[in-house]
């Protein structure tokens, strides 16, 4: 058995909150991501979902050590990848790569699609400036963009062929690892599909490995293998997506499936809805015991009193839950 | 803040998103159908050509005086914008003199701007401790007026065409620096800059490629306009008698020595007035041009 | 089709808003049509451009230069709204007809409490006193959701969650009963979860009223819990029209079909197969004789590319602006 390419383990990060008085038992900290574990293995995609606040883009920041963590420890094939600082570092990013959510504004302006391309090959030194735009536009092909596109600017080209532009950007420097942060959501619909028909593509092609976020658990059902559900901070369930989509365990993870509008007024009309009440907690201010309990229907005493530990309750399936405990 | 002004702010909304940002060539369109901006472009190239062929285009010698004709009038022959209070052809001391006014409104900002786009950007994008100190040096600056410490700085040093231009430069530096670092730091915030530095960029990297070509046009609009003014304090400062020393001349100068005959000879002091007043406008409006030319939502049609 | 009771309380006829930017006439909208029932939902569905948003602002006369609304009809209860001057659509807006925005972080005017911002609106329109207005402001907060109404009546927008800014919104957009309600995109900027609570909030409200709402979305999620009926946008004009069962069951304009095809849905499993649309949404300014869609169009002929297909009604009661369904 192969080892995992990316385990991660107790991941957190805590924000200091300023001017905030005492009150009881809460620390002046915001955790944005408080101790998730997970491991991924070679040619899988994970996906991430959760609403706001729920930390599954900090996530993203701290394995790529875009942000610092503030606890745990985060091993890429094998290697300690939060022991390595300065160039050390910048080498490890070679392996790993970030898609982010707008496509046009993660771009530089002022650079062409093509040097916009190259740019990463010329930050690793990789190769002359000519080997460095032949391996560009060799790219430009492979994510479907035109060899005229090579010379015109982002603002020129459509969200969907920035985004294009932006994932070949990030594949340029053959990494391992590539996280997806709401690929897909600034774009429009009928766009939607050809991107992650180019991303499913380009997973088999080249054998990488995806962790895929998103608001939109139909999108991120699609392409995963397994799903991770995130509630302000902690990852509350995690199993296949099938799996997960038929039986889902953890009550937060019901309630997400059941707001989800189907496009089918034959199946579900607004009425049919059962309604999650009230609102997200801050993250500044979680709740006591199971972060959830509050809006919770199946709430017992002890659910306010302790936090449920993320534990198997069936075969490659875990939610952290009193329910099943 | 009635319901119908609270919704209109959408329809802006909805228009602008609707509009895309033009290109190069769009925007130089944009610059041209400015009249101010372009008619100040092209009168300051006029200007800059002149003083630029000054040995060729100067009817006479600027030192040369012909005691005969003091405090001519204009249109004296040989003497088109007649003579200064020792004989000397105003209209070729005005060409000569031009060389040595745009001289010292151009190159201390053009120095200035360099200095701040490097401490600028250094600041804004490390922070922390280096930027505070900075910082609060800068302010130390902004305390006293512009020109006082122009003139202050000035007179601390020599009379000379140098101490003008360090001293200008010197007082520039702080105000371009703050627009440098307050566009770094926004840039710094931008989504691709954070695609930079996971693609492996080194903050030499990011700086030079990333933050600088995207804060550039702003910076050069405003130092732009600067120059306009630097060409009215240069002026001062060489009216004050702290700049270039005679024989040399230079707008400000030919102004100073015209206040003698300001009754009986106007002339001597009234036409290097005006053209001081005519290119610090001029820039003035080209740099006006230039950050219309940026920002699309400046340029309402 | 036509199973609504009465006529209808608005009816858009060929409305059309150009915008005259540097680069030529962008037609946002181009010749829009349709009626709208009391109690009937009616859903707009359009990609970006696709002039949606552009129709609700121009219905609602909010249309600023390079915009102009350069024809067409607006009746509501068969007054012209394009004809009325504008003291008199002031008196509509917010009072008759109600919008609901996007984004509730721009919508609400940072400086004021909320209560504030909803009682004007009664105040204006109804001329209640500053108490009785206040009073019902928070009855008002209560109907949407939010109970602590005292407290929060003195609240400034940033002290809410984008979900309960939601709510104050739509608080302010039935504050005087309106016959019709606009909600532009109302939940596109919440999560999931809160999402549906809103969706159910709008569709009580819509029913206790018994107003007519128009849903502008892009999400045919949306369109399907909410809709009765549905108008499908595309490059400034409808392509489809028709009730909602219909436009999801059987689909005829390639557009409609195109894009539900294209949808990821939940049960689609790891092995099912995506059906993009080729292609990208058309440039609006530079938009080529004949049918916008045809460039994406995998069933076009040559006569899509020369003539423009007029919106026709079919026998099963739809509309459909398509050379080939209307063939059929």
């Amino acid at each position: 058995m192969t080892a995992p390419l990316l385990q991660v383990a107790d991941l957190t990060k805590a924000f200091p909150v300023k001017g905030r008085a005492f009150f009881g038992g809460h620390a002046p900290t915001l955790k944005a991501v408080d101790g998730i574990s997970f491991d991924l293995v070679h040619g899988e995609t994970l996906g991430l979902v959760g609403e706001s606040g729920c930390g599954k883009s900090t996530t993203a920041r701290l394995i790529l050590r875009l942000v610092e963590p503030t606890g745990g420890s985060i091993r890429l094939d094998g290697r300690d990848l939060l022991g390595v600082a300065g160039e050390e570092l910048r080498a490890l990013r070679r392996e790993m790569q970030i898609v982010f959510q707008d496509p046009l504004s993660s771009l530089n302006p002022r650079m062409s699609v093509g040097t916009n391309l190259a740019e990463p090959l010329r930050f690793h030194r990789v190769g002359t400036r000519g080997e460095r735009r032949d391996e560009a536009r060799r790219m430009l092909e492979v994510v479907g963009l035109q060899p005229h596109d090579f010379d015109r600017f982002p603002h020129e080209l459509s969200g969907g062929q920035c985004q294009r532009l932006a994932i070949a950007r990030a594949l340029v420097l053959k990494p391992k690892l590539v996280i997806f942060d709401e690929p897909v959501s600034a774009l429009d619909v009928s766009i939607r599909a050809q991107i992650l028909t180019l991303l499913l593509d380009l997973q088999q092609r080249f054998g990488l490995t995806y962790i895929f976020i998103s608001h939109d658990l139909s999108v991120v059902k699609r392409v995963s293998d397994r799903i991770a559900v995130m509630y302000l901070g902690r990852v509350v369930e995690i199993a296949g997506s099938a799996r997960l989509h038929a039986e889902p365990r953890h009550p937060y993870t019901r309630s997400l499936l059941q707001a989800i509008p189907l496009p089918d007024p034959r199946l579900k009309r607004i009425g049919d809805f059962a309604l999650l009440e009230g609102d997200l907690p801050s993250p500044a201010n979680p709740p006591s015991g199971c972060r959830f309990h509050t809006r919770c229907a199946r709430r017992m005493p002890r659910c306010s009193a302790e936090e449920p530990a993320l534990r198997e309750v069936a075969p490659a399936h875990l939610a952290s839950c009193f329910l099943y405990q | 803040m009635s319901d119908s002004e609270r919704f209109l702010t959408q329809t802006r909304v909805a228009a602008a998103a609707i509009r895309r940002r033009p290109s190069g060539g769009k925007r130089w369109a944009a610059f041209r159908r400015d009249p101010a901006a372009t008619l100040s472009l092209c009168f300051l190239l006029l200007v800059l050509l002149v003083a630029l062929a000054a040995p060729w285009i100067s009817p006479a010698d600027p030192d040369d005086a012909v005691n005969s004709l003091r405090n001519a009038p204009p249109g004296t022959p040989g003497f088109l914008l007649g003579a200064d209070s020792d004989g000397r052809d105003v209209l070729s001391r005005l060409i000569w003199g031009g060389r040595i006014s745009l001289l010292v409104g151009m190159t201390p900002s053009v120095l200035a701007m360099l200095i701040s786009l490097v401490l600028g950007t250094i600041t804004g994008y490390f922070g922390g401790w280096v930027d505070q100190i900075v910082m609060r040096i800068l302010d130390v600056f902004f305390a006293f007026p512009l020109v006082l410490l122009a003139i202050a700085i000035a007179g601390a040093f020599e009379p000379g065409l140098f101490t003008e231009i360090l001293a200008i430069m010197i007082v520039l530096v702080p105000y371009i620096s703050r627009l440098v670092r307050s566009s770094t730091v926004s840039v710094k915030e931008l989504p691709f800059i954070e695609a930079a530095k996971a693609a492996g960029a080194t903050h030499l990297d990011i700086l030079v490629r990333y933050i600088l070509p995207n804060i550039l046009t702003p910076v050069i609009a405003y130092t732009t306009t600067l120059i306009g003014l630097m060409i009215v304090v240069g002026s001062g400062l060489s009216f004050l008698g702290l700049g270039i020393q005679p024989p040399a001349a230079d707008w400000g100068t030919m102004v100073s020595d015209g206040r003698v005959a300001l009754r009986t000879a106007p002339h001597i002091t009234i036409f290097p007035g005006i053209l001081i007043g005519l290119v610090s406008l001029a820039f003035n409006f080209l740099g006006d041009g230039l950050t219309a030319m940026l920002d699309p939502r400046a340029r309402r049609a | 089709m036509d199973r609504a009771a009465g006529a209808p309380l608005l009816r858009v006829e060929d409305l059309r808003t150009y915008f005259e930017l540097g680069a030529g006439t962008l037609r946002a909208v181009d010749g829009v049509s349709f009626a709208l029932h009391p109690g009937r939902v009616l859903g707009i569905v359009g990609e970006s451009g696709s002039g949606k948003s552009a129709t609700a602002l121009s219905i609602m006369r909010l249309i600023d230069p390079p915009g102009r609304i350069v024809g067409g009809r607006v009746l509501y209860r068969e007054q012209d709204l394009m004809r009325l001057p504008e003291r008199e659509m002031e008196a509509l807006r917010g009072n008759r007809i109600g919008m609901v925005f996007q984004n509730p972080m721009t919508s609400l005017d940072p400086s004021f409490r909320i209560g504030q911002q909803i009682a004007e609106t009664l105040v204006t329109h109804e001329r209640l006193s500053a108490a009785e207005a206040r009073r019902r402001t928070i009855e008002l907060l209560r109907l949407v959701g939010i109970p602590d109404g005292e407290r929060r009546y003195d609240d400034y927008p940033h002290q809410f969650s984008g979900g309960m800014r939601q709510r104050v919104l739509i608080a302010a957009a039935i504050a005087c009963k309106p016959d019709v309600l606009i909600a532009d995109e109302p939940t596109t900027a919440l999560d999931v979860t809160i999402q549906a609570q809103i969706l159910r909030l709008l569709a009580d409200l819509q029913r206790r009223l018994g107003s007519a709402m128009v849903l502008i979305t892009h999400d045919l999620g949306v369109i399907a819990a909410m809709a009765d009926e549905v108008l499908v946008m595309y490059a400034g004009r409808v392509v489809e029209l028709a009730d909602v069962d219909t436009i999801f069951h059987a689909p005829k304009h390639p557009y409609t079909r195109g894009l539900l095809q294209s949808l990821v849905r939940l049960e689609d499993g790891r092995d099912s197969v995506l059906q993009p649309i080729a292609g990208a949404p058309p440039n609006l300014i530079d938009l080529p004789p004949g049918c916008p869609f045809r460039p994406r169009c995998i069933h076009a002929v040559e006569r899509c590319a020369t003539e423009l297909p007029p919106l026709r009604k079919l026998v099963d009661g739809r509309q459909v602006a398509c050379h080939l369904a209307v063939a059929s």
